[in-house]
């Protein structure tokens, strides 16, 4: 038996208050989130148990019990309050899975500080653009990435302390402070900030079709959608071995890679190493993993070795699958269940909403290919176009709107309100993707809405990327696009016009290629460059991706009466 | 040869994946994907890199991040494409 039980049942009596009366939230006036994933399970009687099993790339293995979380967390919010970062100021977060990385969360929000995780592949104008936008006053990261942060700190005059979590003092600059999470003297007793449920916690960057990347501003009651969703959709129990392969950098790796499993008091094991097929069935065999929250990409990568290298290991363990971050194609569900004798469930949700919101659940029928049905306290719909008026006829495709006010629900966009607003037409939120719904209120994604690159579950933003080429010596103009790939659904494909001087070549293509991944990230690299004398722009000279789009995926061009003639 | 493409990559790699002050040393059985050294995206740039150096395709199937793991593993590869 599930722990949701009847879908049906639940879906018509549910009210987020049974899950605030559920999880006790507000207890003794007590709001905080880190206060939820530490002290309140130790409370609770769970202090020994394992929180966190870390696994390095060499093989280096760490424990942590809920009681080690609660004194480490404490450990890092005093450092923190020590080096004068007060209730309210960004602490951005940039480092690869390491338990810091986790803890550091924690020990950020019993501060009252709002944790900004960004991902650590990201280069430096991706994460200077972050910091930036987002104020942020201080850094933690490792020794391995302080380069980055060194060639753009000057450009930064808000940001008054790097703390670096394993380097000796002796080799740090101004400003840099070195912070060893074990050998800091502990601290037992901290004084959590109780923290109003409206208080911001959370600051996860997500791209868009235009402008800068936009700053999702979360607050400390989106723990309620995140606990319930855990325990109704990933189904997490006591006793679950609970493996979230979504690095902390992207929302996935907060909300159920930190959050969620923590409140629910289950043992969680991170593996900070590159995907390896042999390598992640080892894991886990190795950790008895029982729940396995992925991405269609990695499971598209696992199809691509076969079922043969599946029966060296014994998966015996595991006993409920989920996916998120991409339509999770039918074959890849057909295929988990030769595989692993189950299937991946299918989630959807976004940075934007913090947590899952419609989604396919334990016990109820799946239909492989369909993104389920929407989650108890959602009220889901697809909007006409045009009218942003609910499509009441099955099967036609719309946009995917949720009505306001879920706990988890992002509160703004960090100083872009005019943006915020505009994701809101008719009364409900606009997801910004494309489905339809059938007769049995299965939702069926389409595609994005907007000129948005889904790479590997990972949403990057066109302009971005043409910002950046544009910088390179040789490039005139640029565009870029989502092509279709069959393992990562989309990768970008740039479209350039060199200027006077230079000449097309392999070595100048892998040069671009190479720029905008050290300038940006790996997800941003254009994984194709295709040279073109001149883009398409319109009489107004705006370039039309669109265009390029259709061409690229063989799809009808449209309206192009104004396009520019040349 | 071998020896000589062995470090053609790993200068490869020391140039284009790690910062300009890392001390950390590479050399032909250095972990590249599983390290993070080179993760699965980026392991895309480097193939490029082969492939435009040799003049090869390498084929989707063959394009694992174990046979990306090291430098050693590259050789091996490269070696069914190629006479190094």
């Amino acid at each position: 038996m599930s722990n949701i039980g009847s879908y049906e049942e639940k879906y018509t009596s549910f009210h987020w208050k049974q899950a605030e009366d559920e999880l006790q939230y507000g207890k003794n006036g007590m709001y905080n989130i880190g206060y939820y994933c530490s002290d309140y399970l130790c409370e609770k009687g769970f202090g020994n148990k394992q929180a966190l099993i870390w696994e390095g790339f060499t093989g280096e293995v760490k424990n942590f019990t809920y009681d080690d979380l609660r004194i480490f967390s404490n450990t890092i919010a005093k450092f923190l309050q020590d080096n004068e970062v007060n209730v309210g100021d960004r602490v951005c977060l940039f480092m690869d899975k390491i338990p810091e990385l986790y803890i550091g969360f924690i020990g950020i929000l019993k501060m009252g500080g709002i944790a900004q995780p960004l991902f650590s592949a990201f280069g430096e104008e991706a994460l200077f653009t972050r910091l930036d936008d987002a104020k942020t006053k201080v850094i933690i990261t490792q020794k391995k990435h302080l380069g980055k942060v060194r060639r753009i700190k000057d450009k930064l005059p808000g940001l008054t302390k790097i703390i670096v979590v394993d380097a000796d003092q002796s080799s740090l600059q101004t400003n840099e402070i070195h912070f060893w999470m074990e050998k800091t003297e502990q601290v037992d007793n901290f004084d959590i900030v109780k923290a109003d449920p409206e208080m911001p916690s959370v600051l996860h960057y997500t791209s868009g079709t235009t402008g800068k990347p936009k700053g999702a501003q979360h607050v400390h009651a989106s723990i309620i959608a995140q606990y319930i969703t855990s325990k109704w959709v990933l189904d997490l129990r006591l006793d679950d071995v609970y493996w979230c392969t979504a690095d902390p950098g992207w929302v996935t790796g907060t909300s159920y890679g930190i959050i969620g499993p923590w409140v629910c008091g289950v043992t969680q094991v991170i593996l900070d190493a590159g995907f390896g097929t042999e390598k992640w069935y080892a894991f886990i065999q190795k950790n008895k993993v029982t729940m396995w929250y992925s991405a269609p990409t990695a499971i598209r990568m696992l199809m691509k070795e076969g079922l043969d290298v599946v029966k060296k290991y014994d998966l015996s363990s595991l006993r409920h699958l989920a996916s998120v971050g991409e339509p999770l194609n039918a074959e890849a569900v057909i295929w988990s269940e030769k595989a692993f004798g189950r299937p991946f469930y299918d989630t959807y949700w976004q940075t934007e909403t913090g947590a899952i919101v419609i989604t396919n659940f334990p016990g109820l029928k799946i239909k492989p290919g369909s993104m389920g049905k929407p989650f108890p306290g959602i009220t889901a719909t697809v909007l006409n176009p045009k009218t942003f008026e609910p499509i009441t006829t099955a099967g036609t495709v719309g946009l995917i709107a949720l009505k306001p006010g879920w706990p988890s629900m992002m509160r703004a966009y960090w100083d872009n309100k005019e943006t915020y607003d505009s994701k809101f037409k008719n009364g409900w939120y606009v997801c910004g993707d494309r489905s339809s719904i059938d007769d049995d209120g299965y939702f069926w994604f389409v595609g994005r809405d907007d000129d948005v690159i889904n790479t590997a579950g990972h949403l990057v933003g066109p302009f971005e990327i043409e910002s950046a080429l544009i910088e390179h010596e040789a490039v005139a103009e640029a565009a870029a696009i989502g092509k279709p790939d069959p393992v990562n659904m989309e990768v970008v494909k740039a479209f350039i016009a060199l200027k006077p001087g230079f000449e097309k070549n392999d070595d100048l293509e892998l040069g671009i290629i190479n720029f905008i991944r050290k300038r940006l990230s790996p997800l941003a690299m254009p994984q194709e460059v295709e040279f073109v004398p001149s883009l398409p722009k319109t009489r107004s000279g705006k370039i039309m991706r669109r265009l390029l789009r259709a061409q690229e995926w063989g799809e009808e061009i449209g309206d192009i009466s104004t396009l520019e003639n040349d | 040869m071998s020896e000589e493409v062995k470090k053609m990559i790993i200068d490869y790699v020391k140039k284009e994946y790690l910062e300009e002050d890392s001390a950390m040393e590479i050399n032909e059985d250095t972990k590249l994907i599983s390290s993070g050294i080179v993760d699965s995206f980026s392991m895309v740039s480097l193939k490029m890199f082969l492939e435009k150096k040799f003049s090869i395709k390498i084929s989707d199937d063959k394009a694992t991040p174990e046979a990306f793991d090291s430098a050693n593993n590259i050789i091996h590869l490269l070696k069914e494409y190629t006479t190094i």
